[in-house]
């Protein structure tokens, strides 16, 4: 804090206070009495570099250990280029641009997000952003539902991820006439039962969400699924965990879906325990004003520049209020720019050459562990993430963390019926050698 | 000072007397426009010999074509034009940036460091919790520092955002009254409130009562006592409220609403005028969200990453959020077993990075420092409504706390609006406050300093308004035809709005 005592005293002087308190003291004296924070006295620069070094360093499992934990969150490489254009003050401590003339940064960035989103989901527009994959996949629900308020059923693939699912649900919890219903996955290729989905396409069913991939790294035929929605008259919504499988798969614009929403961590984000990532959100433009968040559009000034302000918000909060498409204010802003700079860098030609490495890595993990004997659980197609088979996944993993492995994700915390199964993940960041340590340390359990 | 030079009004040539003409030159292209086939940032590692391509092991059938229009640049371009963009924003570190409501104080450098070492940077969100240990006492230690600030008893880290606090916040109030068998289908909010809280109330179910402030500008409890009933859930309350005063009959307010077995929402949004000065849990609010980005100095990022944790009293406890961290035999873990809560509300736990931040940031300045800042922010305050007095009037004659709330006459005077005076700071070099907010006032200019800026800086901040009114009477057209020397002048929002261009498409 800048201020010398002179000033303060000059700034007391000018407001008619002695004391700094004096401009407190209508606050009623029983509230103030008790006031004071019981924390320790403020420390040093230094001092507190050492103190949460010292917590960094007792997080064992951040380093050191080869890694195939995903599930929802991916280890990709980071380049410099992102952190560098991420550190830049102009960027990370402006605000939301509501003065266009002192924003152009920011708003054409977001310009540039939003395109990038479209071309990545084949889709026609896009938003800012949202706070992450599982808010934007329950902003879309609630989308779905202004886009057709007289539907109920809201269908959950089960193999969409479990936290989605769960926020899904408290998303609507509130809301009245909604039913969720969960659509099974088939037990041999792990993708969504069509057939179940099939017997519910009637005109009470609201929206289907799909993973995409799904939580078991099945890449599931969303196309056949968006058919069969459609058929319903209903709305058909992917959302993905993984972002870099819509470098090589098909885009969900392309197989019919109407909204495509999901995580952007992968793209030039850190792990950082699972926050701040981003939720990106895409559409068709005849449903634009049913969309929640900022837009940022393209236009002129007054010399006839291009230039770039948010727009469409009287679709928001702070215009509309209670009549508001969502009460979602500030976004994640700051990682939709990660996103932008990582897109850029990867560009056309390297962001599909890395999510075929992640497919060809995975795939070479996937045949090392099946020649050690150990099979996956689901037949169906992957791309970088598949679910084991294993007699007994616990022991699997603490076999594997004693030779310095965090070999994946037990499905069966979330899944009862997936009790034998273990989702591993395997990125760019893997190699060949700890695909031979895994399938030793999961061979001598199983 | 070298602050004058800074912001003061020399940087306006003279020449800008009238409006310039400028001929419209291309800005910054888009990264899109700076394209060129084949060319590329990154590598891979060449493939073994035979190794198959990955399109071709799943399928060309599952694959996409093409990501066309995507760009193609080298890394030295990618940095330049970003690096471009940069330099055509206003941020907190370059300019005073006194928003309203948004607490833009300064973000210390060393927080961005912290939150980026390795153990914490690199740490799954799935990583056992015997081996995250350290992340897991940051939260812990986080969610204490957090109750001790606030009054309250609890806190959940989750939420990502003040507003998803918000609905935190309210689908915890219904999911206590469900659980005692009551509906309650209504909330009370003031007219003076954000925008966010009739949104929130929305999505968590409950029809919104506004209360009318009163002509002071603040609440009265008679007013809650006359619109309270065994219907109404909790009010929501900002403290102090948009017009930067501290509601003198909170507690009555409280009073009057438990009485009816309605609970106090409490808006933390301007909880940077009560560090140290008034707790939200002693005024007797039922649960608050704070924001991180604002109070607690996490860079606000162009429009977040925030993050909204939430404190409750004892008896909304049990409604918290997934997942609620707990202690157990082998140090800390996330209880799986809570049959009362919400549930979630996002992915993994929360905003790990920011809250590494906060927790820096509470470390740095300590239960003193704290309260000191919350103080030097409302000297600041006081000091520009007190020097800004005679053009730009306070629209209460209560105490200001944190942030101020000015009217003005030009309108009627010059026919110059809000808009224009803000628009015309921006020549100055200094980021308008927040206009027409509160909705109560007319023409509002709110205006937050924080404890960050000096006071040669809110001088010159004064020396530039006053030299807006002067130039309103005497030479209007310079305000309206402001801004004059950013990258682009006024941006024509209407037109946005009537042909919204929302992306770039390659020409056909």
């Amino acid at each position: 804090m800048p201020h010398t005592e002179s000033d303060i005293a000059a700034m007391l002087k000018t407001v008619g206070a002695k004391h700094l308190d004096d401009l407190i003291a209508h606050v009623p004296a029983n509230l103030r009495a008790s006031a004071a924070i019981n924390l320790e006295r403020g420390r040093t620069e230094a001092d507190v570099v050492r103190e949460i070094s010292a917590l960094a360093a007792r997080n064992t499992g951040a380093s050191g250990f080869a890694s195939f934990l995903g599930a929802g969150y991916y280890r990709h490489y980071v380049p410099a280029a992102v952190r560098a254009v991420l550190a830049r003050a102009e960027f990370a401590t402006s605000y939301t641009p509501y003065q266009a003339e002192a924003s152009q940064g920011t708003t054409q960035a977001i310009f540039e997000f939003q395109t990038l989103i479209t071309q990545l989901t084949a889709m026609e527009v896009a938003n800012a952003s949202m706070y992450d994959g599982a808010s934007a996949a329950a902003e879309a629900v609630l989308m779905a539902r202004r886009m057709m308020p007289r539907r109920p059923i809201v269908a959950l693939s089960r193999a969409l991820w479990p936290d989605y699912r769960a926020t899904i649900r408290t998303y609507l919890s509130a809301l009245e006439g909604i039913e969720i219903v969960e659509l099974p996955f088939d037990g041999a290729t792990g993708a969504t039962d069509l057939s179940a989905l099939d017997r519910i396409a009637d005109n009470r069913l609201l929206c289907v969400v799909t993973g995409y991939p799904n939580a078991l790294g099945i890449i599931e035929p969303l196309g056949a699924i968006a058919q069969v929605t459609h058929r319903a008259g209903a709305v058909a919504i992917s959302a993905t965990a993984e972002g870099l499988a819509l470098g090589l798969l098909r885009a969900p614009g392309e197989l019919g879906v109407d909204i495509a929403v999901g995580e952007g961590q992968s793209f030039g984000l850190p792990l950082q325990f699972g926050g701040p990532g981003v939720g990106f959100m895409a559409a068709r433009l005849t449903h634009i004003r049913q969309m929640p968040g900022r837009l940022v559009g393209q236009t002129r000034d007054r010399d006839g520049r291009r230039a770039f302000c948010l727009t469409l918000s009287t679709r928001e909060q702070h215009i509309r209020r209670e009549r508001a498409t969502s009460n979602i204010c500030t976004n994640h802003s700051l990682c939709a720019l990660a996103v932008t700079v990582y897109l850029s860098l990867m560009g056309r030609v390297g962001l599909r050459e890395l999510a075929e490495r992640n497919v060809e890595l995975a795939h070479q993990a996937a045949a090392v562990l099946e020649a050690a004997g150990i099979r996956r659980r689901f037949s169906g197609p992957f791309f970088n993430e598949f679910a084991l088979k294993l007699a007994n996944p616990s022991a699997a993993l603490e076999a594997a963390e004693r030779r310095q492995i965090l070999a994946g994700v037990t499905l069966g915390i979330d899944y009862s019926e997936l009790s034998d199964a273990l989702l591993v993940s395997v990125t760019e960041m893997n190699h060949g050698d700890e695909f031979t340590r895994l399938a030793a340390a999961i061979a001598e359990v199983q | 000072m070298a602050s004058a030079r800074i912001i003061g009004p020399a940087a306006v040539p003279e020449a800008a007397s009238t409006p310039r003409r400028i001929e419209p030159v291309a800005g910054v292209p888009l990264i899109f426009e700076l394209s060129s086939a084949g060319r590329r940032a990154t590598d891979l590692p060449p493939r073994a010999p035979g190794e198959r391509r990955g399109a071709e092991i799943i399928g060309a059938e599952l694959c996409r074509e093409d990501l066309p229009g995507f760009p193609e640049l080298s890394e030295p371009q990618v940095i330049r034009h970003f690096l471009r963009l940069s330099q055509l924003n206003f941020s907190q570190a370059l300019q005073f940036y006194p928003l309203g409501s948004c607490t833009m104080k300064y973000n210390p450098v060393v927080n961005d460091e912290l939150a980026a070492l390795a153990g914490l940077a690199q740490l799954h969100p799935a990583t056992p919790a015997h081996l995250a240990q350290g992340a897991l006492e940051i939260l812990a230690r986080m969610e204490a520092a957090l109750a001790e600030i606030t009054g309250m008893d609890a806190v959940s880290l989750h939420p990502a955002a003040g507003a998803q606090g918000e609905l935190t916040g309210l689908l915890m109030v219904r999911a206590y009254h469900r659980k005692r068998g009551e509906a309650r289908r209504k909330v009370i909010i003031p007219d003076t409130s954000h925008g966010t809280n009739p949104a929130s109330c929305t999505l968590a179910g409950f029809d919104v009562i506004v209360a009318k402030s009163n002509r002071r500008g603040y609440l009265e409890a008679a007013e809650v006592r006359r619109l309270v009933s065994d219907d109404v859930a909790a009010m929501m309350v900002t403290n102090p409220n948009t017009l930067g005063i501290f509601e003198p009959e909170i507690q009555d307010i409280a009073a009057a609403l438990h009485d009816r077995g309605a609970m106090l929402y409490m808006d933390g949004a301007n909880m940077n005028a009560l560090l140290g000065v008034a707790k939200p849990g002693h005024m007797g609010a039922d649960v608050v969200q704070l924001n991180l980005h604002k109070t607690f100095s996490t860079p606000h990022g162009g429009g977040g990453p925030g993050a909204g944790p939430v404190a409750v009293k004892k008896h909304l406890e049990p409604f918290l959020p997934h997942p609620r961290l707990r202690r157990g035999a082998a140090g800390y873990e996330f209880d799986p077993e809570r049959p009362d809560s919400i549930g979630r509300m996002r992915s993994f736990h929360n905003n790990f990075g920011m809250i590494v931040r906060a927790y820096a940031y509470i470390l740095a300045l300590g239960g003193d420092g704290l309260g000191m800042a919350s103080r030097l922010a409302i000297l600041g305050a006081n000091y520009l409504r007190k020097r800004l007095e005679p053009h730009f009037p306070s629209a209460t004659g209560e105490p200001s706390m944190h942030e101020c709330v000015l009217s003005h006459d030009l309108e009627k005077r010059a026919d110059v609006s809000t808009l224009e005076i803000a628009k015309r700071l921006l020549d100055f070099g200094i980021h308008p406050p927040t206009i027409y907010f509160p909705l109560v006032v007319h023409g509002a200019l709110m205006i937050e300093p924080t404890e960050t800026e000096s006071k040669e800086i809110l001088d010159s901040f004064v020396d530039a308004m006053e030299r807006i009114y002067a130039e309103a009477l005497n030479d209007p057209e310079r305000v309206k035809n402001a801004p004059q020397t950013l990258p682009v002048s006024r941006v024509d929002e209407a037109a946005a709005a009537r042909h919204p261009i929302l992306r770039w498409e390659k020409k056909a």
